[in-house]
């Protein structure tokens, strides 16, 4: 936004200016993360005693509450079932929404439009206007309590999402490239997985990374449709079945709200900007 | 088709087989269209839409969890438009939505301002802003709730240090308008960094020229902002405040592991209290009459992204 040519003073005014109104926000968004790590490393009678500074460990580092996780609770079993559950209701809607996303996006039929609308209010649909049928609907289907009611609910969400965000991409593909498959006599099928979807690959990563995110960090389905433990997601685990009667711990707790959040932060740091350009293009659930 | 193919034999020439034809149907556009088109519909119809319609069916029968019950008309309506908990929910509902969205959208265009300026470190510094979007929800809410811990709050700490709070400081997740006040917070905290990426991609998208012609003008930084920045800026902030007015009015997880719609259901929105009712205390019924309350919502939005934005 600075135009022409400014003095070295007022240069250096500007950034300041600059950092000095971007750290607050900085802090804001990153100590609960903090806090967190200061918390699940800090042992009990420091974390409990009201003249401790809580911004500090200042009695030793100690990793009790991260081995009490791994030893005396199944969050493990939690982790495994999330990794399960993200990866395979997320490849299958990848699956769906790249053919949903190609035929909306290129080819022309009766009721194209019609289509289009109804996977874009799909999109809008929050998941909590439908949790209660939908817990009924997996009784029904018996798969209730088992990690399949997630796979099969999953979808609802990541279908209409992908499909909307593929839509965007598949767009920007010249038609000639297309045409000219189908010219040299490539069937439909092969036009879209040979020639079609290699020029996609950035929308299709995309899609893939939003899918798992989204999967990994669902709440209310994954609260509502599953009551035994071992059963249960590393989201939902943690946040109901560490806590005992009605006490927190929180050592336990913070150490395992920063161990089930790990996967999601390792995709993020690699993949910003897929995440970055994803949310742009497709203005996701936020 | 058949005389063809016979047509075609007694002239001796091949005659296509069984998966050839089946091939050349499924080549045809529309044929093709469909196919790929059904997994998707398919889902929508038995996963989406008829949940809804049952949604409807419970909201007008006294189904409770493992007893279907008969159809009783308007009677769940009734019942919670009478109930004093739900009336603070409606309430409630329309000033978190309206408070955590305007915050939202101040901060996220003041945000996005700021990055937009040339930093050291610029992705870096992103990619720190956009965390709390991307961790799951439930789990940096538990963390806010050991922050305004009623007895090891670190936010009250910190205040009554800086002077700001004689001690000990509020009760934040135990007292009604302190623990609305920390639900909102914490919304705001999750949703900034989704207005400030896109409207920062708006910001990125307005030419330069247009500011130089402005400052030609003898336009100062809030003229600029005033006739150059917001205007342009109006269809991506429509798009994000819409966007999020839905899912912020639908919320869940924050006041759920938050609050859990406390103290004394002073705190609930509409997706709590049904899942309160509906799955804690097995009302069906009145559980999907009180989340069917999401739905008028929904609808606006539906209608106003439809109408305004998508034709753009």
């Amino acid at each position: 936004m600075d135009v022409g040519v400014r003095s070295r003073g007022a240069r250096i005014r500007s950034a300041a200016f600059g950092y000095a109104n971007v750290i607050p926000f900085i802090c804001f968004a990153l100590f609960p993360f903090y806090y967190m790590v200061i918390t699940s490393l800090k042992n009990d009678a420091e974390l409990y005693d009201l003249k401790a500074v809580p911004f500090l460990i200042q009695t030793g580092v100690i990793t009790d509450h991260y081995r009490y996780l791994l030893a005396k609770t199944e969050f493990l079993t939690w982790m495994k079932n999330s990794f399960i559950i993200s990866v395979v209701s997320t490849s299958v809607s990848l699956v769906v929404s790249i053919l949903a996303g190609y035929s909306l996006a290129r080819l022309r039929f009766r009721g194209v439009n019609a289509f289009g609308t109804a996977v874009f209010i799909t999109y809008l649909v929050p998941p909590t206007l439908l949790f209660l049928p939908l817990s009924q609907v997996v009784v029904w289907l018996g798969i209730s309590d088992t990690i399949w009611a997630l796979i099969v609910t999953y979808p609802t969400f990541l279908v209409p999402f992908s499909t909307w965000l593929l839509m965007g991409y598949f767009r920007t593909i010249p038609k000639e490239v297309e045409e000219c498959a189908l010219v040299d006599g490539a069937s439909r099928m092969q036009t879209l997985i040979r020639v079609v979807l290699p020029m996609a690959v950035p929308g299709v990563v995309c899609a893939a990374l939003f899918g798992f995110t989204l999967t990994w960090n669902e709440f209310t389905y994954a609260l509502t449709f599953i009551s035994q433990s071992a059963n249960k997601t590393a989201v939902v685990g943690v946040t109901a079945d560490l806590i005992r009667g009605d006490i927190y711990y929180w050592g336990s707790l913070m150490a395992g709200a920063i161990l089930a959040s790990l996967p999601i932060v390792v995709i993020y740091v690699f993949f910003l900007d897929y995440y970055v350009s994803g949310l742009t293009a497709g203005a996701v659930k936020g | 088709m058949a005389v063809g193919s016979r047509v075609l034999e007694a002239a001796g020439l091949v005659r296509p087989g069984r998966l050839a034809r089946i091939r050349e149907w499924w080549e045809q556009e529309h044929v093709f269209s469909y196919g790929l088109i059904l997994p998707a519909l398919l889902l929508i119809v038995c996963l989406v839409a008829y949940p809804f319609a049952m949604a409807i069916y419970f909201s007008l029968s006294d189904y409770w969890v493992g007893s279907p019950g008969k159809f009783t008309g308007l009677q769940n309506f009734r019942d919670i438009l009478g109930n004093e908990i739900f009336q603070r929910t409606v309430y409630n509902s329309f000033v978190f939505t309206s408070i955590a969205v305007a915050f939202k959208t101040v901060l996220g265009i003041w945000l996005a301002m700021l990055l937009f300026r040339s930093f050291r470190f610029k992705r870096l510094i992103r990619g720190a802003v956009l965390l709390p979007w991307v961790i799951p929800t439930a789990l940096s809410t538990l963390a806010w709730v050991w922050m305004f811990d009623s007895l090891y709050s670190v936010v009250n700490w910190t205040a009554i240090r800086l002077g700001i709070m004689s001690p000990p400081g509020p009760n934040w997740l135990g007292m009604p308008n302190y623990a609305m006040t920390a639900v909102i917070a914490v919304n705001v905290w999750r949703g900034l960094p989704f207005f400030a990426i896109i409207v920062l991609a708006g910001l990125v998208s307005i030419p330069r020229e247009y500011y130089e012609a402005a400052a030609v003008d003898g336009a100062g930084s809030w003229g600029r902002f005033r006739h150059v920045t917001l205007p342009l800026l109006k269809p991506v902030l429509a798009v994000v405040i819409l966007f999020s007015t839905i899912f912020t009015f639908a919320d869940f997880n924050i006041v759920r592991v938050l609050t859990r719609g406390g103290p004394v259901n002073t705190t609930h929105l509409f997706a709590t209290l049904a899942y309160q009712v509906g799955l804690d205390g097995g009302n069906l019924g009145q559980g999907a009459a009180i989340s069917l309350f999401l739905f008028p919502m929904l609808a606006a939005i539906v209608f106003l992204q439809l109408r305004y934005i998508r034709k753009e």
